[in-house]
């Protein structure tokens, strides 16, 4: 019996091992076949492009009122309303413009990792550590109740890392510590579709822009980047060469490409037709990890915000770093630019959010 | 759930997902990378952060400005 159990258990090993050096040889394989279509480099393909001048940007406003450090927030599509949540519990809807707070409502849980805006304005969804994203309607009644209003859409095993409304109220998309992303139906809290192939947490996802039709890109402690077909659930093409977790994807403006920023101290760019890295964004003194990215309107920018409190602007076509911008107290967890470009916002574990224009 | 699944169980996803990217079409980046940047150069004069906008005219830059909502 002894010896049996021995062998079923050396079985077992040799079944794990052939695994792992089968999948090595394969991901060898996607290298060989990616690296035969990378003729240029990016910045190569760049090099006539002008170089661009000195950046002035300063922050504007100063958004103060949460208790806690900020974690994630979201504009509104009528370019002015910011939602914002913290590790204190507390999600906020502010006036950026004039700085004034215009709902607040107080999650039954602490490390609220994910707060979003309805593409109406009429809504806001938000959840963390109670692992369901919920989803909370705005009303400009005067002693309003948001807490009452509440609907959970959302459930997953662990955290929520991230949500994001699609094109309408109507659905809502998903990322969690349980390794997963989901896909719900916001009225009846029913999963449309999930999403699996990440092996650990998942930490950020972000949609393509609507004219590239239906997927969206998601990034993971698993160091992989990965982008799905929200149809059919399956993940179309993934990508390992970062070194460390993946805190923030972002689509590129014309939806052709995605950014990264991650634990590593890099940002990446990812060109989906040509299937591989294109550009990393990174400097030997910079040795913090990366926590949020994202991109001017027309792309050449990437405004990145760090765990060492600062927010690099990196040329995009070039891969150099155009301005450094000073002003948080504490690590920079989210930032992004408004939807019409004019400005964009960051939030940091100082307690407070800023827009820089 | 990835935090459900055994190493095996993990090894075999992956696997399986490898398997069908090795099939996916590439284009090249000589080509691709052009049409990064020539999406940047027509867009490059509507992006207020690249160019700038006049003090006047971002409801950002001139706190209390006259705004029509």
């Amino acid at each position: 019996m002894h010896s049996r159990m021995a062998t079923e258990g050396l079985r077992e090993n040799e079944t794990l091992a052939s695994l792992k050096s089968e999948a090595e040889s394969l991901k060898g394989k996607l290298e060989e076949e990616r690296a035969k279509l990378h003729d240029v480099e990016l910045h190569q393909v760049a090099e006539r492009v002008e170089a661009l001048g000195q950046f002035v940007m300063k922050t504007r406003r100063t958004l103060k009122g949460h208790g806690n450090k900020v974690l994630c927030m979201d504009w509104c599509k009528d370019k002015r309303r910011i939602v914002s949540s913290s590790q204190d519990g507390k999600v906020i809807v502010w006036d950026s413009f004039t700085t004034n707070k215009e709902h607040a409502v107080t999650m039954p849980c602490t490390w609220v990792m994910a707060c979003a805006y309805a593409p109406s304005g009429c809504a806001i969804a938000c959840g963390g550590l109670d692992n369901k994203c919920s989803v909370y309607p705005l009303t400009f009644e005067k002693n309003e109740n948001m807490a009452a209003k509440k609907k959970s859409v959302a459930m997953h095993t662990n955290y929520l890392s991230a949500c994001s409304f699609t094109n309408s109220d109507m659905q809502i998309l998903t990322a969690s510590g349980d390794g997963t992303c989901a896909l719900w139906d916001v009225e009846s809290g029913q999963l449309l579709q999930s999403f699996h192939g990440h092996g650990a947490d998942v930490l950020c996802l972000d949609l393509a822009p609507s004219e590239t039709g239906n997927t969206f890109v998601s990034g993971g402690c698993d160091k992989k980047a990965m982008v799905w077909d929200m149809r059919s659930g399956q993940c179309i093409q993934s990508f390992e060469t970062h070194d460390s977790d993946i805190n923030s994807v972002r689509y590129y403006p014309s939806g052709d490409a995605f950014a990264s920023g991650s634990d590593d101290a890099t940002c990446r760019l990812y060109d989906l037709r040509a299937d591989r890295e294109v550009a990393i964004y990174s400097k030997e003194s910079i040795i913090f990890g990366a926590s949020s990215v994202d991109f001017s309107l027309s792309g050449r920018l990437l405004f990145a915000g760090y765990n060492d409190y600062t927010i690099n602007v990196w040329d995009v076509l070039k891969g150099s770093r155009v301005s450094i911008l000073f002003g948080h107290e504490n690590r920079v967890s989210t930032l992004r630019v408004s939807p019409d470009g004019t400005a964009f916002c960051s939030g940091s574990w100082d307690h407070t959010l800023r827009i820089w224009a | 759930m990835a935090q459900d699944m055994t190493e095996k169980e993990l090894l075999k996803m992956e696997l399986d997902q490898l398997k069908k990217e090795v099939k996916n079409e590439r284009q090249m980046v000589s080509k691709t990378g052009k049409e990064l940047k020539e999406y940047i150069e027509s867009m490059a004069g509507e992006d207020p952060l690249l160019k700038g906008v006049p003090e006047d005219k971002n409801p950002f830059k001139e706190k209390g400005g006259c705004i029509i909502s």
